[in-house]
């Protein structure tokens, strides 16, 4: 079936002619019809959109002008926080209404100019907050492995649509492990770039310095071809920086002998999962095995990277997220004045958790509080990227768990904020120090068979190592083959 | 007791730029409400500031124009507050390390020049303007995301005469580098002030008051001649004074309570994490510096010290800088600057006003003025035929002296036709004789007249007085 294919093996296809843009496209489209029902990774999705992009394709296919167009034909399906001119563009929160973007994401730019398909608005916790996608306004996304469990958050929508091959790709983002980790959860790659590797305009901000837009792919080598394609500096981000990007895919030559691999002594904690942490140790043997060479490492201020990333992350969502007023877009209440306006608009849009982090961010930038919370967490914050520069100047990459447990109940940890907050241990600290970071299929746990995530660590703009390391052990398993959807159709 | 004011400034002014700070939107006023806009400056979800360089220009221009110095490392802070004005609900700007800080203006005040310290000048975005209607309220957002200048002054202010005075000054110096327009009645200059009063003598300062929604200059000194007299009274019956914000009724004429301290916003200022900071390098900053142009009070000074022109026109030459400048070409060499100037002022600019004509576009060389100068000096020709000749050179661009030499101006000096022509005059005039030798001294200047009509103007006055005295004694 075309929507199972790969990236790499749809282009060729598709220019060779042997597919239409449109076949695929339809492909999708059935297996979102045939399966979405039970997992709910779609918002919503424009069929006759997609296939009239599909049609333009294979337009120019037909008159012989595909060059140039990495991903031609590919259906791409698009995280809710990202804005797709005459889109809905909701953030799956009630407060934007009836909001359609009236311009491009700069990523949706590249992919289009790249060739691909754009389509579809995948489900996420509202406003990109939370681990589970259990805080979407408009209902949870079941993990395609097992349905009654999460897929992850806060891109859940985007891993459980990869994984279930309703699309061959899709875009999220990632916060504080917001694509690594629902990538593990359901089994496919998720890639963080470097903060600055990829443009943020138009990726609707929940914390500024932290957000990067990544890949979700079937494999390795689709996430070096989207990254390439993805990056790049941008005028309309000032964040965004000017260092050349790299042929990715080139660099994906199976040969990682000599190169030196980090392993964390301090993430070695209690509540890591014994099915996880065994995985994980075999897909260390896996890679010395590869010629690898493994070293203990240490990053002396991770117990504070959970605090440090709450501060840092609530703060700047309070400012992010005060522009939802009801003023100018999106839902509103009326109210007797503009005070009582914001308060009732703000109070019937925003969920929970998005209320939580709200009134936490306001309170670490309050007058009085500002030095204890927000400055100290900011210098946390370089001691923590300190000790990433520091272990990389002994190793070419990290290796982790991307989550201390396989994928959990629907409505296990949703009344539990700071157990919730927890199961990031392992992302958040890639954020906070800037650096780039990816999570691939290493394993699954054995009842119920849910799929386990290694997460490899890389230096500031070191994509072209990670994704060379990632690549190598992903070709020498076979995880990345397995598929949930005998699961879901048998049902 | 005796009490002595102190007061600050807060003065916001739109920095002249073609389009807004952080989107490309134009920065100009008086189109239909929100045309110029774009997701960016309406604070659309997912959009991105990105820093215009001419606005960060002219915020380092205005710093070196108001003798502050330029850190190299400046940053930008969101300002967080809910107001429907503002699309974001923050306001980007400095907070902590703004571009340019300690710097000072001086002006003429009372007679001499006052110094006002300037602690800071930093760079914001405006924002939109809110419109209430009968049933309903809006929102233009033309305005939001203008670049918009803060100036915060010491207190070194003691007046409302002084205020204004130094707000004057100010717009002169911003209007004079190209910095802004400082149009009041387009909104282009805003301005807050806080007050207080003490005992003469007392050091610490007495409580805070700052006052809003004063739209012109003249309307901060009204409410500084309200509030100062109001807070005295106050503190004189032996009352106390809070820190609060009071809002100017221009109507009223009064000031009221608008916030007290303890419903001051808290703005939780913290950096903006979607631009860089601000690192300009030395060529930048070197390129910035060109733009500085000679301050206003500089320039007066320096007309009336190396021209030796009273206040007067130096003032004229600071306000018409072309205006100046052509009289700087003139002048150069010239034995009487005060002439040249005159010309200048009095004939030049009046007869380009009154022809519609451009000072670029004037047919008149600098060097003829000093030239016609030095003509009418040396006696060469009278006050009155320079008149004639200025039209000429104003009409043809021809050098004075062959105007004078075409026509035949010149003025006659020759002795023996100006006695025949005063006989003329004597024999013609008996009654006017009669009057003058009976002791009406101004008869002479009658038959002076009549000389100098004789002579189609040209023979020389001071020479047609000379010799009719001479005859008349006789
Ligand atoms: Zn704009």
């Amino acid at each position: 079936m075309l929507n199972q294919l790969t990236i790499s093996e749809l282009t060729a296809k598709v220019a060779r002619k042997e597919v239409s843009a449109r076949e695929v496209m339809q492909s999708c489209l059935d297996q979102i019809g045939r399966i979405d029902g039970q997992i709910h990774a779609f918002l919503s999705y424009d069929a006759a959109d997609a296939l009239a992009q599909a049609d333009a394709l294979d337009k120019v296919v037909a008159g012989g002008a595909a060059a140039n167009r990495p991903l031609l034909g590919a259906p791409i399906g698009i995280k809710d926080v990202l804005a797709v001119k005459g889109q809905p563009l909701n953030c799956a929160s009630k407060i934007l209404g009836k909001f359609v973007s009236p311009y491009d994401a700069t990523v949706i730019q590249r992919l289009k100019a790249a060739g691909a398909i754009v389509f579809g608005r995948l489900n996420m916790d509202e406003f990109a907050m939370g681990s589970s996608t259990e805080n979407s306004a408009f209902g949870v996304t079941r993990n395609p492995w097992d349905t009654s469990r999460i897929p992850g958050g806060s891109s859940g929508g985007s891993a459980a649509a990869v994984a279930a091959d309703e699309c061959l790709a899709a875009l999220g983002t990632d916060t504080g492990g917001s694509i690594r980790q629902p990538a593990a959860l359901c089994g496919c790659v998720g890639l963080k770039p470097t903060y600055g590797r990829v443009s943020r305009y138009g990726l609707v901000a929940f914390a500024s310095s932290l957000d990067q837009i990544g890949p979700f792919t079937k494999d390795v080598r689709d996430a070096a071809m989207l990254l390439e394609v993805l990056s790049g500096v941008d005028h309309a981000d000032s964040t965004s920086v000017p260092q050349p990007v790299p042929h990715y895919a080139a660099g994906l030559t199976g040969e990682i002998k000599g190169l030196k691999i980090g392993l964390p002594k301090e993430y070695m904690v209690g509540g890591l999962d014994p099915e996880v942490n065994q995985a994980v140790q075999n897909a260390v043997k896996q890679l010395q095995q590869l010629g690898a060479e493994v070293i203990e490492i240490s990053l002396p201020h991770t117990d504070y990277a959970v605090a440090t990333y709450y501060i840092v992350a609530t703060a700047e969502a309070s400012a992010n997220l005060a522009r939802f007023d009801g003023i100018r877009y999106g839902a509103r209440v009326e109210g007797s004045d503009p005070i009582s306006l914001y308060g009732n608009t703000r109070g019937a849009g925003f969920g929970a958790e998005v209320k939580r982090r709200i009134i936490l961010g306001t309170y670490v930038l309050s007058s009085g509080y500002y030095d204890a919370y927000y400055l100290r967490a900011q210098k946390v914050r370089t001691l923590i990227r300190q000790d990433f520069l520091k272990a990389f100047e002994k190793v070419d990459v990290i290796v982790t768990p991307t989550s201390p447990t396989a994928a959990f109940k629907i409505g296990e940890k949703s009344d539990d904020p700071l157990q919730m907050y927890l199961s990031d241990i392992f992302t958040i600290s890639c954020n906070l120090a800037g650096i780039c970071g990816v999570s691939l299929p290493c394993g699954f746990t054995a009842n119920p068979k849910l799929p386990i995530g290694l997460q490899v660590l890389g230096k500031p703009f070191g994509e072209e190592t990670l994704l060379k390391v990632a690549h190598a052990y992903e070709q020498s398993t076979r995880w990345h083959k397995e598929k949930p959807i005998g699961k879901l159709t048998r049902r | 007791m005796e009490y002595e004011t102190v007061i600050g400034l807060e003065t916001h002014v739109q920095l002249k730029t073609k389009s807004k700070m952080w989107c490309g939107c134009a920065n100009e006023f008086g189109a239909p409400p929100n045309t110029n806009v774009c997701p960016v400056c309406l604070g659309m979800p997912g959009v991105l500031p990105v820093a215009n360089e001419e606005g960060l220009r002219l915020t380092t221009l205005t710093g070196y124009l108001l003798n502050c110095s330029v850190p190299r490392f400046a940053k930008f802070d969101r300002k967080n507050y809910f107001y429907p004005d503002a699309p974001k609900n923050y306001q980007i700007t400095q907070y902590d390390k703004p571009s340019t800080v300690s710097g000072y203006v001086d002006f003429e005040f009372n007679g001499g020049i006052s110094r006002v310290r300037i602690t800071r000048a930093h760079l914001e975005e405006d924002v939109g303007k809110n419109f209430h209607f009968d049933r309903n309220s809006g929102v233009d957002f033309n305005r939001a995301g203008v670049p918009l200048l803060e100036i915060v002054s010491e207190p070194d202010i003691t007046s409302a005469d002084m205020a204004y005075e130094y707000l004057n000054a100010l717009k002169d110096i911003l209007i004079y580098g190209g910095v802004s327009d400082c149009d009041m009645e387009k909104g282009m200059v805003r301005c807050d002030v806080n007050v207080s009063v003490r005992p003469v003598g007392q050091k610490e300062l007495g409580a805070k008051i700052e006052i809003k929604n004063m739209n012109s200059f003249s309307g901060v000194r009204k409410a500084l001649e309200y509030e100062i007299p109001r807070q005295i009274a106050v503190v004189s019956k032996g009352g106390k004074l809070s820190q609060e914000t009071r809002r100017w009724d221009d109507v009223a004429g009064i000031t009221e309570t608008m916030r007290t301290k303890e419903q001051a916003h808290d703005y939780r200022y913290f950096p903006e994490p979607d631009l860089m900071p601000f690192e300009p390098t030395e060529a930048w900053l070197e390129d910035v510096s060109k733009r500085v142009v000679e301050l206003p009070l500089a320039r007066k000074q320096r007309f009336m010290s190396a021209y030796q022109l009273p206040a007067s026109d130096a003032q004229t030459f600071v306000w018409d800088v072309p205006l100046g400048t052509y009289f700087e070409q003139a002048v150069t060499g010239a034995k009487n600057p005060k002439a040249v100037a005159n010309w200048v002022i009095n004939n030049l600019r009046a007869k380009l006003a009154e022809t519609q004509t451009a000072l670029a576009d004037t047919k008149v060389k600098p060097s003829s003025i000093p030239e016609l100068v030095a003509l009418v000096d040396s006696g060469k020709i009278s006050g009155k035929i320079a008149q004639d000749v200025f039209a000429e050179m104003f009409a043809t661009g021809e050098a004075p002296a062959k105007i004078v030499e075409a026509k035949g101006l010149a003025q006659v000096s020759d002795t023996g036709a100006i006695e025949k022509l005063c006989d003329e005059a004597i024999a013609a005039n008996s009654k006017t004789v009669e009057d003058y030798k009976s002791g009406k001294v101004a008869a002479l200047n009658s038959l002076k007249g009549q000389v100098m009509k004789l002579s189609k103007g040209k023979a020389n006055p001071a020479l047609v007085g000379e010799i009719l005295e001479k005859k008349l004694k006789s």
